[in-house]
């Protein structure tokens, strides 16, 4: 519980950041509807405003401010550092399930691949042309990981389309169910797993770390350089996306797509290839992911991917599921609470964490917490 | 051990033949009935074999129910059964109003909160040591070199019992409703049927039967431990097991296990690389694809039932999943 009270003060903070990011949008548009939602509910609060809910708010700050000098901030920004991660994730997870209409099971085992391939260019592939692993800057990695990112990103996103290709494409054609889909992602899923542990057994791996320095700031916190890597990489990826939603034509016609399928189709807009570009970014970002989480971790394991499904669909369904934006908190939430929770109980919960925060907050609002009534 | 994994595959049928409940947990129910079982039946916590297991299962040698072990045996499959049946209530209670994907990722959780509860909580169930030494079923009644063949008869006794109960159970208009949801939720609740409450009452059964073949399992390894029950030995093959043998059919479901198992362990003879274990896995997950894209109804698929007037009952191969 302590762990939502810290997230909790949290939101309304980005409610007033982002604030100024929907304004752009025209009305009645499916992105930045989570952004308006959330706006609304501060201007609806803010025209309801009497002295109950002032004491409220009061007593909310309070409680949160009474239980952060218990928090050890390091947890809060390690929090804040997985939820990079999972945010990383679950917005291509999201896309991918506003656009296609279901649950891609096999996204977990995405984000494995993209983290083994990743490996696999900086200890065989590079290692073979010559190039060493050499220390960059302050990080565990040496410069050949920022080569194998995008590679990696590039292969699981070749990877999701060929298969969309292959098994996807032939379902949505014979209209089967979306449990049906979920399903043959799930077989995938196995596969994906299946096929990374052919190529490089099941065992642990660790990637080559160049150095072991820790940054001490304030307030007790250490942070290893990676964390401020991983953390900006997300947020560079995440405006990314909102540019490419926004401003870019294949963007909009994926919002188009989400929004009404048969509608898009009529006014001329290539379902199919707007499906393909999903897969490529959904695909493109789980690597990345998958690769942040090995650094985070300092190590890869086969069933990485799948045990992470657990924070990724929390995260999607906590920002009600099609919204990228409610995706990104959710995931910082579910983030920072499992980080935040290690503090009393064994680390070894925390994905358990994540699946009763997601089942606590499915009774209080079952359509997430940006969720549109409807 | 195929025929404990018919019992899987039947409770499955139950989930997503017969109702459309995607359960990607069944690890979950899967270790839940394994470990009850277990605990109900396991002799006293020998501190010298345990060191933080403090749970003295000893309730057959309490003297409080003096039943003797066979009988406890008994009441062990009903207990995983029940076990099962009451966390599938408590899920299901929250998930299965919403969407169908929502339970889907709940199962997920809940494989992962069970196997984590067993594995951290060392005075439950000794940690990742797991329990051993559970006794069998009419143990001494044959020597120990033929037991198996003993156990295998006690399998097959279950899981016939099983198979007429849902057979019947699915015959039965409660059983039509539960496929009317699968096909069309809308139309079923126009209708006038509660779906939610048909759909909670098809998950727990599924549930139920699960515990009762994780509590088989447990008695037939003797050993359990939270390492057991991974998602591939725990519920991947399980659920290639139904795709195979043909989801809404409980037959297919029997014939799917004994197929698929057939073909894991046959697997090991096969020469080089086809024998490697990540190779199998990585086949488990392909055999799923190929079913759902080149035959989804399995080997044996549904036979849809139509009343016909005066004609009666007609069978029909039904060839869309």
């Amino acid at each position: 519980m302590a762990a939502r009270e810290v997230t909790q003060g949290w939101i309304p903070a980005f409610a007033g950041m982002t604030r100024g990011f929907g304004k752009g949008l025209p009305k009645g548009e499916g992105v930045g509807r989570g952004l308006r939602a959330l706006r609304a509910a501060v201007q609806r609060l803010r025209a309801t405003w009497s002295p109950g809910y002032a004491v409220a708010a009061a007593v909310a700050a309070l409680f949160v401010l009474g239980f952060l000098p218990f928090v050890k901030m390091g947890l809060v920004v390690n929090g804040f550092v997985l939820g990079a991660i999972i945010a990383t994730g679950a917005i291509g997870l999201t896309l991918i399930y506003g656009n296609l209409n279901f649950a891609n099971i096999a996204h977990g085992d995405y984000m494995a691949m993209g983290a083994y391939v990743a490996f696999f260019v900086v200890t065989d592939l590079l290692a073979a042309v010559g190039i060493q692993g050499q220390g960059f800057g302050p990080f565990t990695f040496g410069y050949p990981l920022l080569i194998a990112l995008p590679l990696a990103a590039a292969a699981v996103a070749l990877g999701a389309v060929v298969l969309d290709v292959v098994v996807y494409r032939r379902l949505r054609n014979r209209q089967v169910n979306a449990v049906v889909m979920a399903m043959a992602s799930l077989g995938l899923a196995i596969a994906v797993r299946g096929l990374i542990q052919i190529i490089w057994t099941g065992e642990k791996l660790q990637l080559p770390r160049e150095s072991r320095q820790v940054y001490h700031l304030p307030m007790d916190i250490r942070i290893p350089p990676d964390s401020i890597f991983i953390a900006g990489l997300a947020v560079v990826l995440v405006v990314g996306v909102y540019v490419l939603l926004t401003r870019t034509k294949i963007g909009k016609a994926m919002r188009a797509t989400a929004d009404n399928p048969d509608l898009a189709r009529v006014t001329g807009i290539p379902t199919e290839r707007v499906i393909w570009a999903t897969w490529a970014i959904g695909g493109g970002l789980a690597a990345i992911a998958g690769v942040l989480l090995a650094v985070f971790q300092a190590q890869l394991l086969p069933s990485m991917g799948w045990e992470f499904l657990i924070p990724l669909f929390a995260a999607v369904i906590l920002g009600g599921i099609g919204n990228p934006y409610g995706a990104l908190v959710g995931a910082l939430v579910i983030g920072v609470s499992m980080e935040v929770s290690t503090q009393w109980i064994t680390p070894s919960y925390k994905h358990a964490v994540a699946f009763i925060i997601m089942i606590v907050l499915l009774l209080a609002r079952p359509r997430g917490l940006l969720g549109r009534s409807n | 051990m195929a025929g404990i994994y018919a019992v899987f595959a039947l409770g499955l049928n139950v989930h997503w033949g017969y109702t459309g409940l995607f359960n990607i947990g069944i690890a979950g129910f899967f270790a839940l009935g394994a470990y009850t079982a277990a605990l109900l039946t396991s002799p006293a916590a020998d501190p010298l074999l345990f060191e933080e297991f403090v749970f003295a299962g000893d309730w057959a040698q309490l003297g409080i129910l003096d039943l003797g072990i066979d009988l406890w045996f008994v009441l062990a499959l009903a207990a995983a059964g029940a076990a099962c049946g009451v966390v599938a209530l408590l899920i299901g209670y929250v998930t299965l109003r919403l969407n169908d994907d929502y339970l889907a990722i709940a199962t997920l959780g809940i494989a992962e909160s069970v196997r984590l509860f067993f594995l951290n909580e060392k005075w439950v169930a000794n940690g990742s040591k797991g329990l051993y030494q559970i006794p069998q079923f009419l143990e001494g009644w044959l020597p120990s070199d033929k037991y198996n063949y003993l156990y295998m008869v006690v399998v097959i006794v279950v899981l016939a019992v099983l198979f007429a109960l849902v057979q019947r159970v699915m015959k039965s208009p409660w059983g039509r409703v539960l496929r009317a949801i699968r096909e069309d939720e809308v139309a079923t609740a126009a209708s006038g049927k509660n779906v939610f409450s048909f759909k909670l009452q098809a998950f727990v059964l599924g549930a139920v039967i699960m515990g009762v073949g994780g509590a088989l399992f447990a008695h037939h390894i003797r050993f359990v431990s939270p390492l057991t029950f991974d998602p591939l030995l725990g519920t991947f093959i399980i659920w290639a097991m139904l795709m195979v043998g043909g989801s809404g059919n409980n037959l297919g479901a029997i014939l799917g296990a004994f197929v698929v198992w057939g073909l894991w362990v046959g697997a090991r003879f096969l020469p080089g690389e086809l024998a490697d274990p990540n190779f199998r896995f990585f086949m488990v997950g392909v055999l799923i694809v190929a079913v759902i894209l080149l035959r989804p109804g399995g080997i044996l698929g549904e036979l849809r039932r139509v009343t016909r007037g005066r004609a009666g009952r007609s069978a029909v191969r039904l060839d869309d999943g």
